[in-house]
Order: structure tokens, then sequence, then C-alpha cells
């Protein structure tokens, strides 16, 4: 089998894995053509990332079915070392880089230039500074990773993979946290690293740069390969990639929605100001925005443009951060929101970017979470109505649509789309005025995404206004009434839906 | 529907699942049981006789109160290693007041608001200022052993002679009639306690039958209740047999039910366990954390207060070593009790176990004349092996 060098880097073949009760991947086969760039698609939950574990060595030889073919050779990968060492890095979306530590000493974490006993320091800075050159970084390799961007973070996590000889590189939604620029460099990396023969397999969601850069397409659903499309046969589509990821064809992904313009103002911010206290420097800078009942206002802007830090300062979350002037109007009214409570109170509600890390009680169940934020309602007396309790939450589970078998599930076990419903349900069950969204469908696949851009949809024709901080500059344009942009701080721009572009605001959120 | 699709499942497997899911709970009856059938051998029966099991219930009551606080402690990430001196101050500061003539209704509320005001100071550091708990109640322990040996450097050990005061961790409830060997009320608030028990039960499986909830079938839910009431009435005719119910027991049974009250049915306990899950999340749901951490060591520092009552009562007498090591007691018993030690998982009825675990063990060892020094080595053993299965246990879910 292993006398002629084959064609492809990479096969996997009928991989089959189980976990108790549920079959993760049922015969899944995959090849990767060496030298090419792979994507890696399918809905949250369809076994990509289960898929890359298994290759990777993090389930290891023995705990799945089927066989990995590795440079024409059955390998028996034990642990993620044993995979390293074949050549094969992996580069998930949690990066696994030390802040405090600079980054030549990151590249070179775990297997450091030694010289006898001890490390030579000298030589590791010279090595950092050439793996840093070849993913165009350029930085000082003593910066501490903590100084740098999402963006930075992401090269240096290739540059740690290139200073180990990778031949196969694994990355698990690079673009994912990062704006258009630097998404765009990436890729224009990916494509470079293509040239000097690494050959990449990239996990995405986001389709129009899967179109641009893969070389190969294969789409999972549900644990199975369903096709694997090469662009040099055919010309790959968003539309066939959705068609096979969901096995049904959407035609639009933004359900359309009456645009209107002339509600009464709700929320009225003006002349909003914000000072960080660590980094000593002003973050945001007479901020003023309006908006009216039952519109969706968009937030457009690159990553650090200080839109969820605009949003958390509004809700009256705000760790190491001054608000030094500035005033909030709720209907009219002036208010002072020094607390997240106080803003819930004056009937702002905040839908985080960060689901797992601030937004879900993960080890709590779906009842839990769907009323923790609004006890007060559910109490009588100092008694808890369970009862009522139960009754809310079912109801919500079901008018949102949260799949699961019942309101007991722990949130944690849930799909990225549920939890995220999930964490729309506690809000909904708050019932603001102003709902902010921050990156309302990062992570999550297209049926998901589509079932709440729908109830975005009905929140606003009930009456409800809608703050959406997107990065995703489509989602943006097919879902606001009204868009501003930021950029470094302050408004830069508004525009209403209609008259927007890619161009118009892609230039606004540029302007500094 | 529901009924229907457990019909189908046999007995067997669903005695299977239900062991299976709660392995971590199984776990520490199955080690209380064979502690007792142990101690019971090595002793020759005197470990599980009426008299020595009375006397178990008054030793674990200081623990068992330090624990119910230690366990919203631990639930929320923090951890109070003051405890210990705390009570044991607190404790010599009642025995001082006593003597001094004060009379013990006004010394209980007095130690108790001592004991919050030392909670009120802990708890500044802890959520206001944001020393980590560790350091603070590290620095308290020293402050209060040296308060402790302070107060009592005069005097060593100071006797308390109020009966009322004595009779909190030595006496037992009145009998309705007089006479008989057998304790007629112990009785009685038994078969109550029965009653109550098989009724809330029952409530709550309706309940959860009209959301559709999984219920256990008929054949187990019966047993359940069928051992449940066994284990209740031996308990209660075993202290009947004695001289009844240990007041001991009337105060740890208070604590017990309104910290449980309070975790499973209020906003408090809500956000407690929020908080221990993830605390900012829990802030941005609109709750105070800092006001809530500021409680929980203010609750905590009162408990240890009592704790001190309850101890001090117990030896009739408050020592300069009052307070030595019931912090391990405390922790150890709430983290077999299954406090998770990643915070935001754990209930008080369960750390009352695994108080009754800890304390089973030093008494034990004490009837077995056991040297004090490997009584130490033994109970540290068991509190890492307590923490290591229960992390192993918990593994799959983090």
């Amino acid at each position: 089998m292993g006398e002629i060098m084959s064609d492809y880097i990479l096969e996997m073949r009928n991989i089959v894995k189980e976990f108790p009760g549920v079959k993760a991947l049922s015969n899944v086969n995959f090849k990767v053509k060496r030298g090419e760039i792979h994507c890696l698609v399918g809905e949250n939950g369809a076994g990509k990332s289960t898929l890359m574990k298994v290759l990777s060595g993090v389930y290891p030889y023995g705990t799945y079915g089927g066989d990995i073919v590795y440079n024409g050779n059955v390998v028996q990968f034990k642990s993620i070392s044993d995979s390293e060492n074949a050549g094969i890095a992996i580069i998930y979306q949690e990066l696994a880089l030390i802040p405090e530590l600079s980054v030549y000493e990151n590249i070179y974490f775990g297997h450091e230039i030694m010289e006898g006993k001890v490390i030579n320091w000298n030589q590791t800075i010279v090595e950092a500074s050439k793996v840093l050159k070849k993913v165009r970084l350029n930085i000082n390799p003593s910066t501490k990773i903590k100084d740098l961007g999402v963006g930075n973070r992401q090269l240096v996590e290739i540059a740690k993979a290139l200073s180990k000889n990778v031949k196969l590189l694994i990355l698990d939604e690079p673009t994912a946290a990062l704006n258009e620029d630097d998404s765009e460099n990436l890729l224009d990396l990916l494509r470079e690293l293509k040239e000097q023969g690494v050959t990449s397999i990239m996990i995405s969601h986001k389709l129009k740069e899967i179109v641009s850069i893969a070389d190969t397409v294969t789409v999972l659903r549900d644990g199975s390969t369903i096709c694997s499309m090469d662009a040099a046969e055919q010309k790959i589509t968003e539309q066939d990639i959705i068609k096979y990821m969901v096995g049904r064809e959407i035609e639009n992904i933004y359900p359309k929605r009456e645009k209107h313009h002339d509600g009464d103002v709700c929320l009225d911010v003006k002349n909003w100001n914000v000072f960080d206290q660590e980094a000593g420097r002003e973050i945001l800078h007479d901020v003023n925005i309006k908006v009216r009942k039952g519109e969706i206002v968009g937030i457009a802007g690159l990553m650090g443009a200080g839109r969820t830090e605009f949003a958390l300062s509004i809700f009256g979350n705000t760790p190491g951060y001054k608000i030094t002037s500035g005033q909030i109007f709720v209907e009219g009214k002036e208010k002072q929101l020094k607390h997240p409570r106080a803003a819930m109170d004056a009937g702002i509600a905040y839908v985080t970017e960060d689901r797992k890390g601030n937004g879900l009680v993960l080890i709590q169940d779906i009842k839990y979470n769907t009323t923790i934020a609004n006890l007060d309602k559910l109490t009588e007396g100092i008694v808890i109505n369970e009862n009522e309790e139960i009754n809310v939450a079912n109801d919500l589970k079901k008018s949102i649509g949260i799949k699961a078998p019942s309101i007991k599930q722990f949130v944690g076990n849930l799909s990225g789309g549920n939890q995220q419903k999930v964490s729309l349900a506690k809000w909904l069950f708050v019932g603001p005025k102003v709902l902010i969204l921050d990156e309302p469908t990062r992570g999550i696949d297209v049926g998901a995404k589509f079932e709440i851009y729908s109830l975005m949809n009905r929140l606003v024709e009930e009456g409800m206004s809608i703050i959406m901080i997107s990065s995703e500059l489509l989602e943006v344009l097919g879902m606001s009434d009204r868009i501003y942009v930021m950029s470094a701080g302050t408004i830069t721009g508004e525009v209403l839906a209609e008259e927007a572009t890619e161009q118009k605001i892609m230039a606004m959120a540029t302007r500094v | 529907m529901n009924e229907n699709s457990k019909a189908k499942m046999s007995i067997g497997t669903e005695i299977a699942t239900m062991l299976k899911s709660n392995v971590r709970d199984y776990a520490m009856y199955i080690a209380l049981v064979v502690i007792f059938i142990f101690f019971g051998i090595r002793t020759g029966g005197l470990f599980l006789s009426s008299r020595n099991l009375s006397d178990l219930i008054n030793q674990t009551g200081y623990v068992a109160v330090l624990a119910i606080g230690m366990t919203i402690i631990l639930i929320i990430k923090h951890i109070d290693l003051s405890v210990g001196y705390v009570a044991g101050f607190l404790g010599a500061v009642s025995a001082i007041l006593l003597k001094a003539g004060l009379n013990v209704w006004v010394v209980i509320p007095i130690i108790l608001c001592l004991g919050i005001a030392v909670g009120i100071y802990q708890g500044f550091l802890v959520a206001k200022v944001g020393v980590p708990a560790f350091v603070t109640t590290l620095a308290g322990m020293f402050i209060f052993r040296g308060l402790l040996s302070l107060v009592t450097q005069g005097t060593g050990t100071i006797i308390v002679s109020d009966p009322t005061f004595k009779a909190l961790s030595n006496g037992f409830i009145p009998d309705i009639s007089s006479g008989g060997s057998i304790h007629i009320l112990t009785i009685i608030i038994g078969v109550v306690a029965v009653i109550l028990m098989t009724y809330s039960q029952i409530k709550s499986r309706k309940n959860m039958q009209k959301y559709n909830f999984q219920v256990s079938s008929a054949p187990i839910f019966v047993s359940k209740i069928a051992f449940i009431t066994i284990i209740i009435i031996a308990i209660f005719s075993m202290l009947a047999n004695y001289k009844g119910i240990p007041w001991t027991a009337i105060v740890v049974g208070t604590v017990l039910f309104i910290y449980n009250f309070m975790l499973n049915k209020t906003k408090l306990g809500r956000y407690i366990y929020g908080i221990g899950g993830n605390a900012e999340a829990a802030e941005l749901s609109g709750v105070n954390v800092r006001k809530i951490t500021f409680f929980a060591f203010a609750s905590m520092s009162m408990l240890a207060a009592l704790a001190g009552i309850l101890y001090t009562s117990r030896l009739s007498s408050a020592t300069p070593q009052a307070g030595l090591g019931f912090e391990l007691d405390a922790i150890a018993s709430s983290y077999i009790g299954g406090v998770s030690v990643n915070g935001g998982i754990g209930k008080v009825t369960n750390t009352i176990i695994g108080a009754l675990v800890i304390m089973s063990l030093t008494n034990g060892m004490n009837l077995m004349g056991v040297d004090i020094s490997f009584q130490y080595i033994v109970k540290g053993a068991i509190f890492i092996l307590a923490v290591a299965f229960d992390v192993r246990t918990r593994g799959g879910r983090k």
C-alpha cells in the first residue's frame, strides 16, 4: 500500500467515533491532497471538530474505528505529541498562548532551542524573527502576547506551528474572531504557505471566504460525509455549500421585513466618553446614537473599534472603565446606570458576544439560565414559584425553538446555536425595551442563524428596539434599518440600510 | 406519554441508570455505611450503641454548622481558613461573658453578632478590597488564634457552669411523660417526620409528572420511601432508647432547614449557584456579586460563632487549644458531601452527611484508642481521596 507515494497527504477511512449515547461520526471518509487548502464545513454538531480531534490524537488510537493514512502509512496517534511529531499542527479557536510570556517564548514553548542543558535564548530570538517573517508579522519578538490583538495572536500561533516544521496545518475557525482586514490577511498567508508546500485544513462557517480560498470543500452533516467538491472540476458556490450543509436550499439568508425609520426615539445616548483606567487612555469619544422604537440599528466596525466596550458601558458594566461624561435617555428620561441591574430596570438588555465566557452558567440547566435575570417576576414573598418558573421556561423554549429534550438539560451540553437561543430566552423573559445583541450569530450554523434573524424580526415588529453589533458586514446590511459605523472609539458614519453598501461601510470603518 | 416510555424500561435497567447517574451521592452513603460497619465490628458493637450514636450527634454539631457555611463559601469559589479560630476565640468570649454573670440568652446573641462583625471585616477585604479569600482568611486564622490565646492567657481553661449553655451540646429534649425507658416525644417526632417526608415526596413526584418530567417508576419510588422510612425510624428509635433527641440536633436541624430553604427556594440561593458557575455571567444578569460574596462571609463567620458556642458547651469549658483543625473538618465535610472543587455545585443536606462521615471517623478512632497523630493522617488521607474521587467522577462535565 505504501509503495507508491500517494497523491493524498491524508486519508481518513470509515472513521467511527461514539460517545455514550451518541454516534458523533459514522463512517466518515475524508481525503486531503498534498499541498491544497481543504475546507471542512458543516453545521455545528456535524462532527468537524470531533474528526479533527481524532486526527490529532486528542482521541487516541483505539477509541475510534477506521484508519488514518498519513503520507501513505497507517498511523496510530496515541496523543497530540505523536501527531505533532508527524508534522500535524492544530490551531484551535481558543488560542493556546500564554499572555504573560513574550512572542518568542511562546513560539518555542514546548520545543525550546537548547544548548546543552540550558535554553539558548539568543538563538531562539533569531529563529523566532525568521518564522515571524514567514507569517508576515512585523513585530518585536519580545512583545508580550497580552499586548497583541486577536489577529496577530492567530499569526503567532501559525508561526509556532511553522517553527515545528508543520506539514499539515489544521485551523479551527481561524477567522471567527477576526475583522475583515485581518481575515483577508490570514487567507493570503494560507495561500503563501500553500506555495511553500504546507497543506491546510480549515474549518469555517464563513462561506464567502471558503469559496474564495478552497481547493476542495468537504461537507459533513450529522456525523457523515455528504460530499467533497473539487474547485478545479466545478465552480463551488455558497448556495451549493448551504444546500449540502442543511440538506435544503435557503433562498434568502436574511428574512424580509418592512424597514421603517419613523418610531419614537427609545434610547438616546449623548456625548458618551469612556476612559480605560488600566490602559490609561480614552476608549470612547463623544459617541452619539439614537435608537427608535421598532428599529434594528446595526453597529458595524472592525475589531477593536470599541463597540463591545460601548455596549457594556451603557449596560452599566464597566470593570476598569470610567464614564467621564455623557447622558443616557430612555424614552426621554435621563437615567443613571451604575450596574447591569439598573440598566435592566431602565429597560436595557445586553446579550453578550461571549456566551460561554460571560453569558451562560454552563453547569446549570435551561430553566435556571432562562429565569436567572428576572427572578423578581417569579418570587412571591421570598420564595421562588417553581411551577411558574417551569411554565415560563417551557413557553420560551417552545417559542424560540430551543432544541433540547427538556428544560432540565444542562446548557453546557447544547450546541452553539441552542446556547445562543437560551441567552436570548433569558433576556426576552426580562422583557427589555432595547435589546443589545453583540455578535448574535458568531460561531453558530446557518439554520440557527436564520431562526435568530426571524426572531429578531418578530421582536421589532412587536415594538422592541434592537441594537445589533456585528463584524459580518452582510449580516449588518441584511438585518438593519439603520447602521452606525464605529472606528477607534468614535462614530464615523451613519447610513440608512437602503443606501448602505459594503464599500461605504468599509470606508467609514477604516476612517479614523 | 412519559409513563409509556418508562414502562418499556425494565426495573433492572432503571436501577442501573440511577446508580450510574448518582454515583457521586451513593459513594458518600456507602462510605458512611462502611465506616459504621467497620467501627461497629472493631469496637465490639460499642460504636453502634444508642449512647455512642447520641454522642456522635452531639460531637458532630459544631462541624456540621461550620460545614454548612463552608459549603456556600466553596460554591462561590472562595475558602475560609479562619473558621476554626474564629469559633475558638468567640467560644472563649462566650465563656468569659458567662463567667462575668451575663445571662445565657444575652450572651448567645452577642456572640452571633460578634461573628457577623468578623464576617463583615473579612467580607469587606475579599469583596470590596479584592484581597484573595485564601490570604484574607489565612491572616484571620493567625489573628484569631492570637486573640484566643490572649483572652485565655491569664486564666487558662475557662470553666462554664451555666446549665442552659451546657445543655446545648450535652442535653436532650424533655419528654412529655416521665418515667418510661422509651422517650415518647422522640418517637412522636419520628412518626411525624416520616409522614411529612412521605407527603412531600408524593407531592413533588405528582408535580414532576404534571410537567412531564422523568420520574422514577412506581416500584422504585415506593421502595425509596420505604427505605427512607426505615432509616428515620431506626435513628429515632435509637435516640428514644437513650435519652431522646439531643438539643444539638435541634440546633443543627434548624440551621440546615434555613440554609437549605435559602439555597433552593430563594433568589439569593440561585445567585449563589450562579456566581459559582459563572461569576461574570451572573454579574451581567444583574446579580450584585460583591454583595453576595459579602453575605457569604458574614454568614460563614456567624456560623463559626455558633460552632464556637456548641463546642464550648460540649466541653463545658473554653480552652486555648479550641479551634485547631476545625477548618479542615468543615472543608472536608463539604467536599465529601459533594461540593464541586470547581465551585457552582453543592447541597447543604449532603454536606451534613459529609460531616457525619468525618466525625464518625474521629469518634470511631477515639473509641478504638487510635493515637491522635495517626488520626490526623487518616483524616488527611480520606480528605484527599474524597476530592480525588470527586474530580474523577465529575471529569465529563467540567
